[in-house]
């Protein structure tokens, strides 16, 4: 058995250092064809003496190649504004189909030998380190053992080095997508067999992995909780979530000439539902286009307040949503370093309402401009006064960089806690009107901290349940491991009526008085 | 303004300290030799164990105190003048008070084996003690346990977690048979074995072997078996820490004896939680319970009299949980090890062998005392009802599910378990036959 492990974990530790190699893999040559191909015949003229010494020429990495390519460009653009020629500056973005185009080597011959290395190997490691678990690690139960002996758990260096690892390559995948083309390819393959007509972008590399996480991570998280039915079908349903809706169906839609739209992401989490093109491009798409429209409308004016009162902001945060799919499945490693301090309590109610605010501020904006046609609002240029900033703040630093590549330093649900507009609507809800709480069972808390530890909201269990009262916390997630972590069975989630949940604390046992708060 | 001191800052004396301060604005001082801060003693295994650190199991952040004016002392009471009124501390600093609250808890209990004081062989109470336990057993390879109670089968957890192969002595026939009825005692005994713990019973303790360098090497049993380990854990039980109380004019007994306001004999001095012994405990309880809940009802307590409104302590319903390895344990009421003559019991078990009910009751009425669950959470507000108010077998069996704590989606038993009193008793109780949405959502 821990032979297997250990085999495993090595096949996986191959497979996912070749994945890295993999970025450094081709070489790259781009032919005069591929430039007369590619980039339109207005700009071959503007550039064709500028990629003289680009063209053929053979440059072994991308990243100084991808700078030539920008470079020749940038050189242009500086002339002709220099010149004020505004019509001979280049916007479009021929980095990464010249950087595509351009790659030569292994990745491209053996495209499918690589990826099987990679996620094939790599699945198959992973799963023969994770599965043996189920008789080495002993019978069911929690295994939180030796979590904060760990270096990957407690901020030790291999955490600190895959939070380094997780930051390089969000910002690779947000902002230099060309650099990262040979991870493109590898993925082409799969993007092929859903969609034989597209070609991957730096979007489905995203999507295969967060799904492949979602999904490996995900058998781990049933190993480790199997005692718990609540957590294996809760894990079981983001990842069917995340594979069906967010993965193939967007994609089997555009294969059927239907806009890419995801069914369970909405406003304000998606917040470029309601930009122009966003809504141009469902309302011209036919009846599916204006479903799709209508839907994704109904799902945050309707869905949320109806679902959340009946289950809490469980239903959306720890069911169905992909950001909370992830930080449940890979995340669960880093649950427990999340701040449970006051102090980060009062920082997350100003930022996450302040988020709220400017995603709302910002659509309003968007729409504004959408349907008067004019670019200012108050004076205010939406586009690059609002949404812009929202988006390279919010949208892509925040969220992504922050939120997942800072797992293992500030636990697996920063995102979600400090940032996630969706999370600070629905935690309204649930605050003020919904059937949701964490029950206490009467005096029978022992004040362990085991509850307040591995809560990844961070929120303090601890304090409500030592006083016998109910948790209602509006960012309470529901994920249930509060309940599940508890050694003397104190805590449970629970829909009952709406009144008692903020009652007074019951602290059964002592007949001689009546605690109050 | 007068000044309360309080002795012992874990649960008793912190749960005074929290309520006083609710009532008056009188200085209050928390003095402990352990630790700056209040922690959880509960949580010292999940230290060792890694699911947690020291930070964590403090209930309260360290503003918490200076916020509401209590004022903490890190020092060890080396003796109490208790006719000036005061403390003396190792360093033979004085602290003065108005009102004194001790609140010390408890410490381990040796016995007098041979041996027992050599290097690896400890008890598991203190913070101290856990740091020792760290060191000493960085590269022991096999251990030995001596005394069936909670903390041993902790401790044994805790070994067990480090790769540490456990010996578990006991002198019962049973784990923790002198609280536990014989099947309960059973399902843990094979729970432990499923966990690869070497459980010897009815095996007592004979000496702790020397390996000549003041560390021990082994231990030899009352029936001469020697076993060879480098660490021995001693949970023999625990008894109130009041030793450096004992020549002075406090009552005391095996605890410090308090009435029923929990003052002892000297005016205002009282004493609470581990380390009190009530001079006339209710015929439902015991003179000591060395039991966290005790201690902060204890402590919501006193801290009315102290206040201006003498109250009395009146304990309610027993209750108590636990965990062994991976099931859980509650009790409600009173299940005893053996039934008298007066008392019939209930018992239910899964087919896994894991979880199990067992409910004891007046044989004359039917009218339940008490239930232990194994594996399958109760609610204890219901519980505390059920036996306040008399309810009987057949309406406490009817009515399990309402009972019933475990998260959703769990396998609900109630079925099952009326569906066997139906045939034990004769009875015909409606079986409970949960919608499909009330076996999902509790
Ligand atoms: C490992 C372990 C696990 C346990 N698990 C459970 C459980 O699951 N459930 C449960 O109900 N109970 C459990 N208990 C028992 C429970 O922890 C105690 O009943 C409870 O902590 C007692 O609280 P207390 O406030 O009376 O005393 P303590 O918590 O012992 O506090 C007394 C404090 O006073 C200090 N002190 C004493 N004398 C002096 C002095 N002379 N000078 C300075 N300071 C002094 C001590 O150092 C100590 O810090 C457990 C105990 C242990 C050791
Ligand atoms: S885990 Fe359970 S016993 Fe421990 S502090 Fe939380 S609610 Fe209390
Ligand atoms: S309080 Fe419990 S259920 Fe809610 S987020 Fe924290 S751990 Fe999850």
């Amino acid at each position: 058995m821990k032979a297997i492990r250990y085999t495993g974990l090595l096949l996986f530790l191959f497979s996912f250092f070749l994945f890295l190699g993999i970025f450094f893999m081709s070489s790259y040559t781009l032919s005069r064809e591929d430039f007369q191909n590619i980039v339109k015949p207005e700009h071959q003229e503007l550039l064709a003496d500028k990629f003289d010494n680009i063209i053929d020429q053979e440059y072994s990495f991308s990243i100084p190649f991808v700078n030539a390519v920008n470079g020749a460009i940038d050189e242009n653009n500086s002339q002709m504004r220099a010149k004020q020629q505004w019509n001979k500056v280049i916007y479009d973005q021929y980095a990464s189909s010249l950087t595509r185009a351009a790659t030569h080597g292994l990745i491209k011959e053996q495209t499918t030998m690589l990826f099987i290395l990679v996620f094939v190997i790599g699945t198959i490691g992973a799963l023969m380190y994770l599965t043996p678990q189920v008789k080495l690690a002993g019978p069911a139960g929690i295994k939180n053992t030796g979590i904060f002996h760990n270096a990957l758990n407690n901020r030790g260096w291999l955490g600190i080095s895959i939070g380094v690892l997780l930051v390089t390559f969000y910002i690779l995948l947000y902002f230099f997508d060309a650099y990262i083309m040979n991870w493109i390819i590898l993925v082409d393959l799969i993007q092929k067999l859903i969609n034989p007509g597209a070609q991957a972008s730096q979007w489905f590399l995203y999507g295969f992995l967060y799904t492949f996480s979602v999904l490996v991570m995900g058998i781990r998280m049933i190993i480790k909780y199997r005692q718990s039915k609540y957590q294996i079908v809760r894990t079981l349903s983001v990842m069917f979530f995340q594979t069906a809706f967010a993965f193939l169906l967007p994609e089997i839609l555009v294969r059927l000439n239907q806009p890419y739209f995801d069914f369970k992401n909405m406003w304000p989490l998606d917040y470029d539902f309601f930009d122009a093109w966003h809504i141009n491009t469902l309302t011209s798409a036919g009846g599916l286009g204006i479903f799709m429209f209508a839907w994704g409308i109904t799902l945050f004016a309707v869905g949320v307040p109806v679902f959340v009162f009946f289950f809490g902001k469980r239903w959306y945060c720890s069911w169905v949503c992909g950001c909370g799919g992830l930080a449940e499945t890979a995340g669960d490693s880093f649950r427990q370093l999340s701040d449970k301090s006051l102090k980060a309590w009062n920082i997350e109610r100003y930022l996450i309402h302040a988020i709220l605010v400017f995603a709302v501020i910002m659509t309003i904006g968007v729409l504004y401009s959408f349907i008067t046609g004019s670019n200012t609002m108050f004076g205010i240029d939406t586009y690059t006064y609002l949404r812009k900033p929202y988006g390279f703040l919010i949208g892509s630093m925040f969220s992504g960089v922050i939120g997942t590549g800072f797992y293992p330093i500030m636990g697996n649900r920063v995102w979600c806690r400090f940032g996630c507009p969706l999370a600070a609507y629905l935690g309204i809800v649930q605050r003020f009107k919904s059937r949701f709480r964490i029950t206490t069972n009467g005096g029978q808390c022992i004040s362990c901290g085991n509850c307040s530890t591995y809560c990844e909201m961070g929120i303090d269990v601890r304090w409500y349940a030592q006083r016998g009262q109910n948790i209602v916390r509006s960012s309470c997630v529901g994920c249930g491991v509060c309940s599940a972590v508890c050694p003397r069975g104190v805590l449970n989630l629970e829909n009952k009526d709406e009144d008692g949940r903020f009652g007074e604390p019951i602290l059964i046992g002592n007949d001689g008085i009546k605690v109050e708060a | 303004m007068s000044k309360i001191v309080i002795l012992g800052n874990g649960i008793a004396g912190i749960t005074a300290a929290r309520h006083i301060r609710k009532h008056t604005n009188d200085s209050i001082t928390v003095i402990s030799g352990e630790s700056d801060h209040f922690f959880s003693r509960t949580a010292l295994m999940y230290i060792y164990m890694g699911h947690m650190k020291y930070e964590h199991t403090k209930p309260y952040e360290d503003w918490f105190w200076a916020k509401n004016k209590i004022d903490l002392l890190k020092a060890w009471i080396k003796t109490i003048d208790f006719d000036s009124k005061k403390l003396i501390t190792s360093t033979s600093e004085e602290i003065t008070y108005d009102r004194l609250i001790l609140a010390t808890g408890s410490q381990s209990n040796k016995f007098g084996w041979p041996g027992e004081n050599l290097r690896g062989v400890q008890g598991l109470y203190n913070l101290q003690d856990l740091d020792m336990m760290e060191t000493t057993t960085q590269h022991v390879k096999r251990a030995v346990i001596v005394g069936g109670g909670l903390i041993g089968v902790e401790m044994a957890e805790m070994l067990h977690s480090r790769g540490i192969h456990v010996t578990y002595l006991i002198r019962e026939s049973r784990f923790w048979g002198n609280v536990l009825p014989e099947k309960e005692g059973a399902l843990i005994d094979r729970h432990l074995k499923e966990h690869h713990i070497d459980l010897r019973k009815e095996t007592e303790l004979e000496e702790i072997i020397d390996d000549g360098k003041g560390s021990v090497k082994g231990i030899k049993t009352k029936s001469g078996e020697v076993i060879d380990c480098q660490f021995v854990g001693l949970t023999v039980g625990v008894r109130p820490n009041i030793d450096f109380l004992k020549d002075t004019s406090l009552e005391i007994d095996k605890g410090i004896l308090v009435d029923e306001h929990l003052a002892t004999n000297i005016p205002d001095v009282y004493a609470i939680g581990d380390c009190a012994q009530l001079k006339s405990a209710p015929s439902h309880r015991r003179p000591i319970e060395a039991v966290w809940y005790v201690g902060r009802m204890m402590g919501e307590t006193v801290a009315k009299t102290i206040t201006g409104t003498p109250t009395k302590y009146q304990p309610g319903i027993w209750f108590n949980s636990a965990k062994f390895f991976d099931i859980e344990y509650q009790t409600y009421g009173s299940v005893p090890a053996r039934l008298d003559e007066n008392h019939e019991s209930f018992y239910w078990e899964a087919a896994d062998g894991k979880k199990c009910i067992h409910i004891v009751y007046e044989k004359a009425d039917q009218k339940v005392t008490g239930i232990n669950t194994f594996g399958i959470r109760m609610r204890h507000e219901v519980w505390d009802k059920w036996l306040n108010d008399g309810k009987t077998l057949s309406y406490v069996v009817e009515h399990l599910p309402k009972a019933n704590f475990d998260p959703e989606f769990f396998k609900r038993f109630e079925p099952e378990i009326q569906q066997q009193y139906n045939e034990e008793y004769g009875d015909s109780i409606i079986i409970s036959k949960p919608t499909f949405f009330q076996r999902i959502f509790n």
